[in-house]
């Protein structure tokens, strides 16, 4: 602590150009905030999967629908230890950009399946006894103003009911939330009852969409996978078993390598930091030669100066980089609101901070290194004599 | 009186591409403690390379150099480095201060290396200041100062840490008469009033005469040895 002082007059020997360098790295982090939150929001289905969950769809696409009688074959499999169903709905709200997530499921099967979901127990058992119940997530009911205990009329693309119309309505008995912010995005649902949607749709009654399997060892999810579809091979149903992270991930990449994309978008402008901050960090380190070789005449080390040298470098990055990571926490919020929960929640992660962390110490060492070493290799008599 | 620098068949080589320049040759001195030597001679006689040596800046060719009974020719880079930190003050012609601190940090400088506190080193970077008549321009930055006033705040930052040695090129060589007279009987006032042992190189008879000893260098070889006139 006591040679802050003199790093940070050395920082800010020549304020303008230090600003503008600063600028530079507070912008390069404030991208590298904002989206490594969008890589995060897009993976948040991985990372908060189950090790213990698998996902039995059918084998060939996940728009074939399974027959119901799967279940009672599937819970018999050893290792199992619970089942849950759900099918795909295809919702429309009002019109055609206000889609979102409706499953028709089993409630009691569903929620227990998934105990990172939060709602409260009077909710859950008016969800289980109502036959045309529905729970929501708490962000979409804040974005459309539904209110709990309200009808709420939803469309459906897919099934139309036995009277050929697509309308449906249910009753809102409940909210969902989670703890998480990284589940939190995976409430952004409307569970129906499935007792009443198989019994007042037109077709497909007795078929659902997948099977939610709790195994009680994730180390035997492959063999529990292989077990599951071993039941149904050469059937006209063939399933396809997976731990939830794979069908996750291989979902998540359907709409694109989000992760992949961002890495190489921030790779550019890291390497363009890199390029910048070191030229300009080099240019102020020759400009102090005689500084340094004062510095060393009153007995500071070599290795003293190359790591004072150094630590100006760390204290430049953490300073520009800690500005855009704190600006792109705060921006995060308004972001979540101007998109009205249409996107999955944009936030910060701690492990992002600790990656901004990891990359600003390390373009600082890359970028410091080359004038820290001129620095200890100065021969005091030289540079006090101007060669 | 006991001797302080003892000096024995220095030689300092350089080596520029293949040339290759002795610009000391063999030079035998005792400089006693508490002496105030100046280094006098034409450019190039070796009067710089000398000082350099005997501050501990410089590795000699050959031959030895014992101060305070030490042989500082035979530390490595880092005893050195703190060997001089320990028991030497330089004070330079250009001053060398550092322009972005104030005075009192400037002064402070050498204090880091030590484990004083904050508080304790801002309090002997005060009494510095104070000896060289500079208390009320503790917070100035060198560029807010005149030439005799950065040169006080130089001598400040050489006295901070007590050096047993005052090591000084040209002090004067950037003043005008007046406060180069100034600057040498400050130097004078450390010698005799508090002891420092001091050896200056200067190009100017009168700042010699400040000296009780003059040495004069010509071509790498003393010639002369006296006590000024």
């Amino acid at each position: 602590m006591k040679y802050l002082p003199l790093l940070w007059a050395g920082l800010f020997r020549k304020k303008t150009r230090t600003i503008l360098t600063l600028l530079s790295i507070f912008v390069a982090f404030l991208l590298f905030g904002l989206l490594q939150a969008v890589a995060v929001a897009f993976e948040s289905g991985a990372d908060s999967a189950d090790a213990k969950r698998l996902l039995t769809t059918a084998r060939y696409s996940i728009i074939e629908p399974l027959p119901i009688s799967y279940l009672r074959q599937i819970e018999r499999v050893p290792g199992v230890q619970g089942v849950a169903y759900a099918d795909w709905f295809g919702a429309k709200y009002q019109n055609e950009s206000n889609a979102f997530p409706v499953f028709a499921v089993d409630p009691k099967r569903y929620l227990d399946m998934y105990p990172e979901f939060l709602i409260a127990p009077e909710q859950r058992e008016a969800f289980i006894k109502t036959r045309t119940a529905a729970v929501a997530g708490k962000r979409l009911i804040e974005r459309f103003g539904w209110k709990v205990g309200q009808r709420l009329p939803i469309g459906s693309e897919i099934h139309p009911k036995a009277d050929g119309s697509m309308s449906w309505e249910f009753d809102l008995v409940g909210a969902l939330d989670a703890d998480d912010p990284a589940v939190r995005g995976n409430t952004d649902v409307v569970l129906i009852n499935v007792a009443f949607f198989d019994e007042a749709r037109q077709s497909g009654k007795g078929r659902t969409g997948w099977y939610i399997v709790r195994i009680e060892d994730s180390a035997r999810a492959r063999a529990i996978s292989a077990a599951i579809d071993a039941q149904f091979t050469n059937s006209p149903n063939e399933t396809k078993t997976q731990p939830e992270k794979e069908f996750a991930i291989g979902f998540a990449k359907q709409i694109g390598d989000i992760g992949a994309l961002v890495s190489r978008i921030l790779a550019a402008v890291f390497f363009t930091i890199l390029i910048l901050t070191g030229n300009t960090m080099a240019q102020s380190i020759r400009e102090r030669i005689p500084e340094l070789a004062i510095l060393k005449t009153i007995g500071f080390s070599d290795g003293r100066v190359t790591v004072l040298v150094l630590a100006e470098a760390v204290l430049l990055l953490l300073l520009g980089s800690g500005f855009g990571m704190l600006v792109a926490t705060g921006l995060l919020p308004t972001l979540n609101q101007a998109t009205g929960g249409r996107f999955p929640p944009l936030f910060v992660h701690p492990s992002t901070w600790l990656f901004a962390l990891g990359v600003a110490v390390t373009l600082a060492l890359v970028i410091g290194l080359p004038p820290a070493l001129r620095a200890r290799r100065l021969k005091i008599v030289d540079a006090l004599a101007g060669h | 009186m006991e001797t302080l620098v003892e000096i024995r068949g220095l030689t300092k080589t350089y080596v520029r591409g293949r040339e290759k320049i002795e610009v000391l040759h063999g030079i035998d001195l005792d400089i006693p403690r508490g002496d105030f030597v100046a280094l006098m001679g034409p450019s190039g006689s070796g009067k710089t390379t000398l000082l350099n040596l005997i501050g501990g800046l410089d590795t000699p060719t050959a031959g030895s150099i014992r101060v305070d009974g030490r042989r500082i020719d035979q530390l490595s880079s880092g005893e050195l480095s703190r060997w001089r930190a320990a028991h030497v003050g330089f004070v330079f012609q250009s001053y060398n201060l550092l322009p972005v601190l104030s005075a009192q940090r400037n002064v402070e400088l050498p204090l880091l290396l030590t484990d004083l506190s904050a508080a304790q080193r801002r309090r002997h970077a005060r009494i510095a200041l104070t000896l060289v008549g500079l208390e009320d321009r503790a917070t100035h930055k060198p560029g807010e100062l005149s030439g005799g006033q950065e040169q006080r705040v130089a001598i400040a930052r050489a006295l901070v840490s007590d050096p047993t040695l005052l090591v000084c090129d040209e002090p004067t060589g950037d003043l005008d008469r007046g406060t180069a007279d100034e600057i040498l009987t400050l130097l004078r006032t450390l010698n005799r009033e508090h002891g420092k042992t001091v050896v200056m190189v200067t190009h100017d008879p009168k700042a010699a005469e400040y000296a009780r000893r003059q040495l004069h260098l010509d071509k790498g070889t003393l010639v002369d040895d006296r006590a000024p006139a």
